[in-house]
């Protein structure tokens, strides 16, 4: 049987979900693995809900999560954590964002927006990580590192050493914020060991 | 985002790799218009020296700009989404009979389950009713290496040739490794062949036979080509598929015998009846239309294929695993849990929405276009009545309201954008002048295409580089179509516009109203720091009227029982607004329609 796991991550269209799966995605190729990855333009970017899926292994053939088999999901929104259940199973582990952000709907008062949402992922025996990226990123010195602060936080769960992480995202972000996303990513790697 | 793994082998999308295909098989001209999935390959080309890239204004110009360099000697390349070859289908018909002198290949990037498109339509068709060859890739690697064997094809057989690629190979990132440049075998330079580049009835009955016996010559290259290999296995299940289903076909039955078609036309009778011989049982696994499975029921070959595999939206693993062996790998799934749904919203200080809040007050039948502005569709807007193709509007209203006879002309609206009317919303302006339409149009004139990315277009002022360029006047442009009444408006001032649309609505003459406000997402605009508005909650009455705006900054907090009188409000209001000062993009619309005083722009606050 195939070796591939499976990473699904979440959010809001707008959140910088691309950049935190590239990174997760550069990490892994460093480390040796196949790595491939599948995201939508476009329409879905307007503030929507949006997802990448991401696989590693030894060999990699199709670029999409079959539904039952996302090993971890990465979520930047509490909502968001839970509207891709199908795709979990029994024992994924959830690391998510523990931040709402109100839908047209309920920013507008027509709905609410569900209370302890999260309990829906316990129940179900799934392994949820809450993860406060904006307070990290804010303690870190800077609110825009939130997304490295979750790869931080995923990255304790992946079989990639801590260094490899730490180099992919010195050289990838701006030099003027390297010490604060270095910051965040290592709080995020605390937040992520629970 | 390229990732280099090391000097010679990178991480990219479908996209890119076509890009850095492109550049490796020393495309000199390449011409396309923005469209997803296929936007990237034109933005990474332009990135490259040597290449000359740029935006049309449409599909059929970009393909007409790529057949010209062909015809001058050298390799050009045309990029375009699915529905954009229904635009460029009049060239692609007759670009088969004259082939070029360079390579000519496009690029048709298709978009199963329309997860940014009007329809799902499989264009692997055109290859078949133009005859012309076709190269379908898995994944990014193979995007790179078959554009470069499209081009060789190309010159090799004297035809345009199409690659068709979908969303999960533009928009899927994998391992690429890089090649060599080459120098192409012909140099520009002008040489006339009018037996070949003159289509009158005379030349074209000539081409039309040899076209003919191209494709002979096609299908047979078909059956020796490494494009399409037979990759051994158990042959009690056999599987012929092609593009991002092999992938699929692969992890659902790794043990099996698989044809793989990398070119999907002309197909290899001879190679599929042989392997149809080989295996027990035949599937035919392929997205959308059963294009293959057509072909082999037409030579009598039996076989599984739309029986079990369905013909609308994406496949993946499962469903082709599924639909053929549901006992394998049996999975008990957790069933959706019902929340409040997240659509796709009009960016907060998004200009189009100011324009929406007021034709949603309006009761108008909006004829609507393709972008961002459809979704005015959306609640709370709920602003558009009808979206069929790119240009559609302004015709559609036209039609309506000849139907509808007197006096509908105060009841029909078109709304296009300004990279939509540029592309094809022009000749229905015309249409609708000579043929005494009294429709009003509104351009929504953001300066940019912005859907798919914020692309210059020709109303910008600036080319795909970034250069100035010269910006297409849409008002000149609509008074030398004839129209008498052309106004412009800011969209950022709701009530005022309303006016206007009023104004002219009922006119009953042919009007434009021009609305022109940027895009908050325009790079120049994303670097300014804008002044966020606030709310004073002392003067918030809850009237709502800015809540109805959509604005994704502004939201609403009820009050709980009691709290209105005991926070010193009218016992009956139900809440307040409040705007996220993050959020806020600083437009103002939400002020201007504001009449208790209780929104202002946060000058001097800190």
């Amino acid at each position: 049987m195939s070796d591939i796991k499976n990473i699904l991550f979440s959010g809001v269209g707008g959140q910088g979900i691309l950049l935190a799966s590239e990174l997760t995605a550069a990490s892994l190729l460093f480390a040796g693995f196949d790595v491939k990855k599948s995201e939508v333009h476009g329409m879905a970017q307007r503030g929507g809900s949006v997802t990448a899926q991401l696989r590693y292994g030894t060999k990699v053939y199709s670029p999409l999560i079959d539904p039952g088999c996302a090993d971890i999901q990465m979520a930047f929104e509490e909502m968001e954590a839970v509207r891709y259940l199908p795709y979990l199973h029994r024992g994924s582990i959830v690391i998510v964002n523990t931040q709402h952000i109100l839908p047209p709907s309920v920013a507008t008062g027509q709905a609410t927006y569900p209370e302890n949402v999260l309990d829906e992922l316990v129940k179900r025996d799934i392994q949820v990580i809450g993860v406060d990226a904006f307070a990290i990123a804010r303690d870190a010195g800077e609110v825009r590192t939130a997304n490295v602060a979750l790869v931080g936080a995923l990255s304790v769960h992946l079989p990639v050493d801590e260094a490899v992480f730490e180099n992919i995202i010195e050289s990838r972000v701006p030099e003027r914020f390297r010490e604060e996303n270095m910051k965040a990513f290592a709080a995020g790697r605390e937040a992520g060991n629970q | 985002m390229t990732a280099k793994l090391n000097e010679d082998t990178f991480w990219m999308s479908g996209n890119e790799a076509i890009a850095l295909g492109a550049y490796e098989a020393g495309v000199a001209v390449a011409s396309g218009y923005p469209g997803t999935p296929s936007t990237e390959i034109m933005e990474n080309l332009a990135t490259y020296d040597g290449v000359y890239t740029e935006w049309a204004p449409n599909e059929k110009v970009g393909l007409e700009v790529a057949i010209g360099a062909s015809f001058a000697g050298v390799r050009a390349l045309a990029t375009m989404k699915h529905v954009g070859l229904n635009v460029a289908a009049d060239p692609l018909f007759t670009a088969s009979y004259t082939g070029g002198r360079g390579g000519l290949v496009i690029v048709t990037a298709d978009d199963p389950d329309m997860h940014s498109s009007q329809n799902e339509q499989d264009n692997r068709n055109y290859a078949l009713a133009a005859k012309i060859p076709m190269l379908e890739p898995s994944d990014p690697a193979e995007a790179k290496a078959f554009l470069k064997t499209a081009f060789e094809l190309s010159e090799m057989f004297d035809t345009p040739v199409l690659l068709r690629i979908t969303t999960r190979i533009a928009h899927v990132k994998g391992v690429v490794e890089r090649g060599e440049r080459v120098s192409p075998a012909t140099a520009p330079e002008i040489e006339k062949h009018p037996e070949k580049f003159v289509m009158l009835p005379a030349m074209a009955r000539r081409r039309r036979i040899f076209v003919e016996e191209r494709m002979k010559r096609c299908a047979e290259l078909a059956e020796t080509t490494g494009l399409n290999v037979v990759e051994s296995g158990e042959t009690k299940r056999g599987f012929i598929t092609s593009g991002v289903s092999y992938l699929y076909v692969k992890e659902a039955f790794p043990e099996a015998a698989v044809l793989k078609l990398g070119m999907c036309w002309p197909l290899p009778e001879k190679k599929i009846r042989d392997f149809a011989a080989s295996v027990d049982l035949l599937y035919v696994v392929e997205e959308l239309d059963p294009f293959l499975e057509t072909r082999l029921k037409a030579w009598g070959i039996e076989c599984h294929g739309k029986d079990v595999i369905p013909s609308i939206g994406e496949l993946n693993t499962a469903v082709v695993r599924n639909s053929i062996d549901p006992e394998r790998n049996k999975k008990d799934l957790f069933a959706p849990v019902e929340l409040p749904m997240r659509p796709p919203n009009m960016c907060a200080g998004c200009p189009h929405r100011g324009i929406f809040f007021n034709l949603s007050r309006m009761k108008l039948f909006v004829s609507g276009d393709i972008g961002c502005y459809t979704l005015g569709f959306l609640p709370p807007l709920n602003a558009m009545d009808s979206t069929v193709c790119m240009g559609a509007s302004i015709p559609m209203a036209h039609g309506m309201v000849k139907a509808l006879g007197e006096g509908a002309h105060s009841k029909v609206v078109s709304v296009i954008g300004d990279s939509t009317f540029v592309h094809s919303g022009i000749t229905g302006l015309i249409n609708s002048v000579y043929n005494k339409s009294a429709a009003t149009l509104i351009i929504l004139d953001n300066r940019i295409t912005a859907m798919t990315g914020q692309q210059p277009n020709p109303a910008s002022g600036s080319d795909i580089h970034g250069a100035v360029a010269q910006s297409l006047d849409l008002e000149a442009l609509c008074r030398a179509c004839g129209v008498k009444h052309v106004r412009v408006v800011n969209p950022h001032e709701v009530p005022e516009c309303r006016k206007v649309i009023r104004e002219e609505v009922e006119r009953d003459e042919m009007s434009v109203i021009i609305s022109v406000a940027p895009c908050v997402l325009l790079p120049e605009l994303k670097l300014r720091k804008p002044v966020s508005y606030f709310t004073n909650i002392d003067n918030c009455v809850g009237c709502t009227s800015c809540i109805r705006l959509g604005c994704p900054a502004i939201s609403w907090t009820p009050f709980a029982e009691g709290e209105a009188e005991a926070r010193g409000y009218k016992k009956s209001q139900k809440g307040y607004s409040r705007i996220d000062e993050v959020l806020c993009n600083d437009c103002g619309q939400c002020a201007s329609l504001c009449k208790f005083n209780a929104i202002t722009r946060g000058e001097g606050k800190s």
